[in-house]
């Protein structure tokens, strides 16, 4: 390979990242305005509705006010984790959409096969998921220790035990998943799914589908369980955090609702597969898109619905309820899967077999 | 020709992070850098095809087992003065371990195995051979005794954790949730006459 083809390698490497990045970074900040607007409309106000029409423009009015705040770094802190903390739970945050399928594709009828639309699509690629994600820790525990405060420290040993419990059960979660498509592939697993509504693992997985999306909640500190961050608790672990810095955390809490939200569509709602095979002509990023920001809704939906859970009812909920609930599910469909009779069943939900 | 530079990248950034594990002063510097040590010997794993490896070594060792470490790490309280103060005592038998080892790396370096021409190229495999499922199949059938032994190990050991850490006070009051979601209004609340 000479450096021209490896440069032009580089480069198409480069466009792909960009195309997933610069959306995502984009999504992320209407988001913040659809929660405003959404939870707004729940609790019959208005929201944000001045800056541009609509209020449209509060993101950036928003994005630019933090960027020209100070950026405050304690001196007793850590300079160097201090810094590095919210870059450590950006990055894994971001690295994820690398194996995330957003669909199939011909370009137009000038490839004769289908390719699927992922950076790399990766035979491993649900672990990968869990793997990337399962880093976001590292900066939580950075951004508490290097403080050098103890509010800090508590509020990220308070998140750190939290997403270290759900990680469990979101595991095993996925492995009735593995155990139906037969892959850690994830267009594998879409393809497994093919077929309309019936086919698709919310039924015979629906346990797991709620399982696995109150789990997501909970690693990304969201409203029922957003007790890490949350102001009265004295903003867990980011308190000493100012300006574009305290702005990345939640940057890289919102890619994860949306990675959480994206792989919920890929995993249990059919991916890219339309409801019914007849509205099939719709483009599968259309329906893929539309479920992601369907479950984006229900997670603002929850922010403005349910209370915040206490410290030791969402550990109860981790460990007493949840995992007994997976590991029950995953004995479930290892009988249904080996059983004669019972086989012809979930059969079904395994075309591949 | 691009998987040399990837895989001098990876080499090299492993070899320049397991030196900052050693030398960096503060040991929470140490834990960050043996994390990225880890990352890159699964970087590394990646470019032999060992794709299930890379992605278990960065689920094991830097998403579970690496926290545990920074736990630990962050609850001691080291007395750096301490520290430093056999440094001398010790030096002779490490040095004496460093220079042996100097000479046996230059020794196998220069033996002839290392050379360009003696290194076994393999051709990398396709898509479509999948070495998770490999992985599974002779794990589960060839090596089904050893990998059972092994459960079996670790559920005596963690059965034996939960077994030394549990304390139960018979005075602390504990919750019944069951109860707490059970109740009604009747049973808390009554009307009063005035």
């Amino acid at each position: 390979m000479s450096g021209w083809d490896m440069a032009a390698q580089a480069g198409i490497w480069a466009l792909e990242i960009l195309a997933i990045a610069v959306p995502v970074a984009l999504s992320v900040a209407y988001i913040t305005y659809f929660e405003r607007r959404v939870i707004g409309w729940v609790q019959v106000r208005k929201g944000c509705n001045r800056v541009g029409w609509a209020g449209l423009l509060q993101p950036l009015a928003d994005g630019l006010k933090l960027v020209l705040k100070e950026t405050i770094i304690p001196t007793t802190s850590n300079k160097y984790l201090f810094i590095a903390a919210p870059i450590i739970s950006l990055v894994p945050a971001l690295v994820a959409f690398a194996v995330v399928p957003f669909g199939e594709t011909t370009l137009f009828g000038l490839w004769d096969v289908m390719h699927v639309m992922s950076i790399s699509n990766l035979n491993v690629g649900l672990l990968y998921i869990m793997a990337i994600s399962s880093l976001s820790i590292y900066g939580i525990l950075m951004a508490g220790w290097s403080s050098n405060s103890k509010y800090p420290f508590i509020g990220a040993m308070r998140a750190t035990c939290q997403m270290i419990s759900y990680e469990i059960s979101m595991g095993f979660g996925l492995v009735t998943v593995m155990m139906l498509a037969g892959s850690l592939n994830l267009s594998d697993i879409v393809h497994a799914q093919q077929g309309g509504l019936l086919h698709w693992y919310m039924i015979p997985l629906f346990p797991m589908l709620i399982v696995y999306f109150i789990s997501g909640c909970a690693e990304t500190a969201r409203t029922p369980f957003d007790l890490v961050e949350t102001e009265e608790l004295v903003s867990g672990y980011y308190t000493e955090y100012s300006g574009m810095w305290f702005a990345t955390f939640s940057l890289a809490e919102y890619a994860a609702m949306i990675l959480i939200s994206l792989m919920t569509s890929i995993l249990f709602l059919g991916g890219w597969y339309a409801p019914i095979p007849a509205l099939d002509f719709i483009p599968g990023t259309v329906w893929l898109l539309g479920k992601t920001a369907f479950l984006i809704f229900v997670f603002i939906w929850f922010r403005a619905t349910f209370p915040r859970y206490r410290y030791d009812q969402m550990m109860r909920l981790g460990w007493k309820v949840f995992l007994p609930w997976t590991l029950a599910w995953i004995a479930v469909v290892g009988i249904f899967i080996y059983t004669p009779g019972l086989d012809s069943i979930i059969n079904f939900w395994m075309p591949w077999r | 020709m691009l998987e040399t530079v990837f895989f001098d990248l990876f080499a090299g950034l492993s070899v320049i992070a397991g030196m900052g594990v050693v030398l960096a002063r503060n040991t929470m510097h140490s834990v960050m850098f043996l994390i990225f040590c880890f990352f890159n010997a699964a970087g590394l794993f990646f470019m032999l095809d060992a794709e299930f490896l890379g992605v278990i070594m960065i689920l094991i060792y830097v998403g579970a087992v690496m926290v545990l470490f920074t736990f630990v790490v962050m609850m001691l309280e080291i007395n750096t003065a301490r520290l430093r103060e056999g440094f001398l005592q010790y030096l002779p038998v490490g040095g004496l371990i460093a220079i042996v080892l100097m000479i046996e790396f230059i020794g196998a370096a220069s033996s002839g195995v290392f050379t360009s021409g003696a290194m076994a190229t393999a051709e990398h495999l396709p898509q479509q051979v999948n070495n998770t499922v490999e992985i599974g199949q002779i794990l589960y059938t060839k090596y089904l005794l050893g990998f059972e032994i092994a459960a079996i190990v670790l559920l005596v050991a963690l059965v034996g954790a939960v077994v030394l850490t549990l304390r139960t006070r018979k005075d602390a009051k504990y919750q019944k949730i069951a109860a707490q979601v059970n109740v009604r209004k009747e049973d808390r609340m009554r009307k009063v006459r005035m």
